[in-house]
């Protein structure tokens, strides 16, 4: 089954971690990138940099910024394939684990 | 009697369905079908010498059909394993011993992307065989939301692909502790009333998890600790009204609950357990004694919260205090705890303030527990409490003046301070 982790960042959150602790996250990701269950993956620019395109009641209009203006913003999402929840969930927890202050959603895809 | 033995084995055929099926509702409907059709021949036949065997090779004979006729269903042919011919003669199967997978159903559906409150309703559903109706009105929740809840979380295992499996070791610990709270959970803020007493229903998932997991001691504990509170039950009121412990008839407390539960709690300290239910049981039995040994129990309330951290569990340890060192020390340790919206947080504050003389602060506190009462009879104590201190003598009033102006201008200078915080 294939399941997006929605990665979620804190504003800050990189800033306030020490070199080292950049350094680990930094290496388990792109370990975990390599690995033959694990992509495609996206990474996005900050979310300074988005645009949001909104239907509203006389029709579309554009918005400086993301859907949701909020703390933790969306920074990318990876792609796993796993035999059930608890194996997509312990990929998403390997990551977590180090990086306090983040989030990670893990939504089964559709086929 | 049929209706004990379908009750008895609800759980188990519907486990060994959902690990054919890998569907909970489709496992439910065919097992009802069977249930019904058992209902029927058994009446006339007599009851099988194996029921559940009877029971599952009717409800995946009815499933095979189903997902014959049924196109939505196709794909599933391929993944049954089971699936070996056309359905065979219900009667041929009665002997095969089919393994019991409960204890793959509830960590199923106990598993921690289920909401705590879906946990509950599911394990009450398809171990406990509980109806929905049943579910709603243990818990007061309106039918169509907890019809809702049970929908969304078995769509959300299917969907989201929970996997039908005991966890892995490493992941054992905290799953099990997950089940064990749900149960006890169940035990504890189910209400009973008419056929659905959700203490017992509890002691009985508490079973099945003591004949799954024989070895695991918190399981035992768990168990244990129920038993010896549920033993109490036919003395906790008299006549509507609340009787306190120290007042129970103990003629009326469940002898063989108790032998039962001490038993456990035997087996789960042989085991070496020294988890959190297995402590709460041995304060539980230690409460059963009389004299009360109070240093032992203050002992054990250490021990929890240093496991839990629970300011409740440092509350109850706090009227243990009170037996050994007297109610001020008691009231030292109560006044450090953060439980202001607690209800027995300020009963027990009361209680304590009473056997010290101060009577205006007693009833201050008892007021505060009453506003937060759930029950009538609780409320019913409490003002009893009340109406006891109330002044009687001209010192009583001065003593109630003194006190009350004294909360007031307190509260005010709190108020004051907040509103000048706060730029007004």
């Amino acid at each position: 089954m294939k399941y997006a982790l929605l990665v979620y960042n804190r504003e800050g959150m990189r800033e306030a971690m020490s070199d080292e602790e950049r350094r680990r996250f930094d290496a388990a990701v792109d370990e975990v990138l390599a690995r033959p269950n694990v992509g495609p993956w996206v990474r996005l620019r900050d979310v300074e940099s988005a645009t949001t395109v909104r239907h509203g009641e006389s029709g579309l209009f554009l918005t400086d910024g993301p859907f949701v203006d909020s703390k933790e913003y969306l920074a990318g999402f990876i792609v796993v394939d796993a035999a059930n929840l608890d194996q997509a969930l312990a990929v998403a927890a390997e990551l977590e684990e180090l990086r306090p202050g983040g989030a990670i959603e893990v939504r089964p895809m559709r086929d | 009697m049929l209706e004990d033995v379908f009750r008895a084995e609800w759980g188990r055929v519907l486990a060994a369905l959902v690990g054919m099926l890998s569907d909970i509702e489709l496992a439910e409907e065919v097992a009802q079908e069977a249930f019904v059709t058992a209902s029927e021949r058994w009446p006339r036949d007599g009851v099988p010498a194996n029921p559940a065997g009877w029971l599952i090779a009717t409800a995946r004979n009815r499933a095979i059909d189903r997902i014959r006729r049924d196109r939505k269903h196709a794909g599933k042919i391929e993944e049954l394993r089971w699936l070996t011919g056309e359905p065979t003669e219900d009667a041929a199967d009665e002997g095969t011993r089919f393994p019991d997978e409960r204890l793959e159903l509830i960590f199923t559906c106990c598993h921690p992307a289920l909401a705590p409150e879906s946990q509950v309703a599911l394990t009450l559903r398809t171990l406990g065989g509980l109806s929905t109706e049943e579910i709603a009105r243990g818990f007061l929740v309106p039918f169509e939301t907890m019809s809702k809840r049970l929908t969304r979380a078995k769509h959300k295992i299917r969907d989201a692909g929970i996997p039908f499996e005991v966890p892995s070791d490493h992941l054992l610990p905290e799953r099990l502790d997950a089940v064990l709270a749900v149960v006890y959970l169940i035990f504890n803020e189910g209400w009973g009333g008419g056929r659905v007493d959700l203490a017992a229903e509890a002691i009985r998932l508490g079973r099945a998890l003591v004949e799954l997991m024989p070895d695991e001691s918190e399981a035992l504990g768990l168990l244990a600790l129920m038993l010896l509170n549920d033993s109490r039950r036919a003395a906790r009121f008299a006549g509507g009204e609340l009787v306190l412990l120290d007042d129970q008839d103990r003629s009326l407390w469940d002898e063989g609950q108790i032998i039962e539960g001490r038993g456990l709690l035997a087996r789960a300290l042989a085991l070496q357990g020294n988890g959190p239910y297995v402590i709460q049981a041995a304060i539980a039995d230690l409460h059963l004694e009389q004299p009360r040994d109070w240093r032992e129990i203050a002992l054990l309330y250490e021990v929890l919260f240093r496991l839990s951290g629970s300011p409740i569990v440092e509350m109850n340890r706090a009227v243990a205090v009170a037996e050994i060192d007297g109610p001020e020390a008691a009231l030292e340790v109560l006044d450090r705890l953060p439980l202001e919206d607690y209800r027995y947080f300020h009963s027990t504050r009361a209680d304590l303030l009473r056997r010290l003389g101060r009577n205006a602060e007693a009833r201050v506190a008892y007021a505060r527990a009453l506003e937060l009462a759930q029950t009538d009879p609780e409320r019913r104590l409490l003002e009893g409490r009340i109406f006891e201190l109330r002044p009687r003598s001209r010192a009583d009033w001065d003593e109630f003046w003194t006190y009350t102006l004294n909360e007031l201008k307190e509260r005010v200078e709190r108020e004051v301070g907040e509103d000048d915080d706060r730029g007004r």
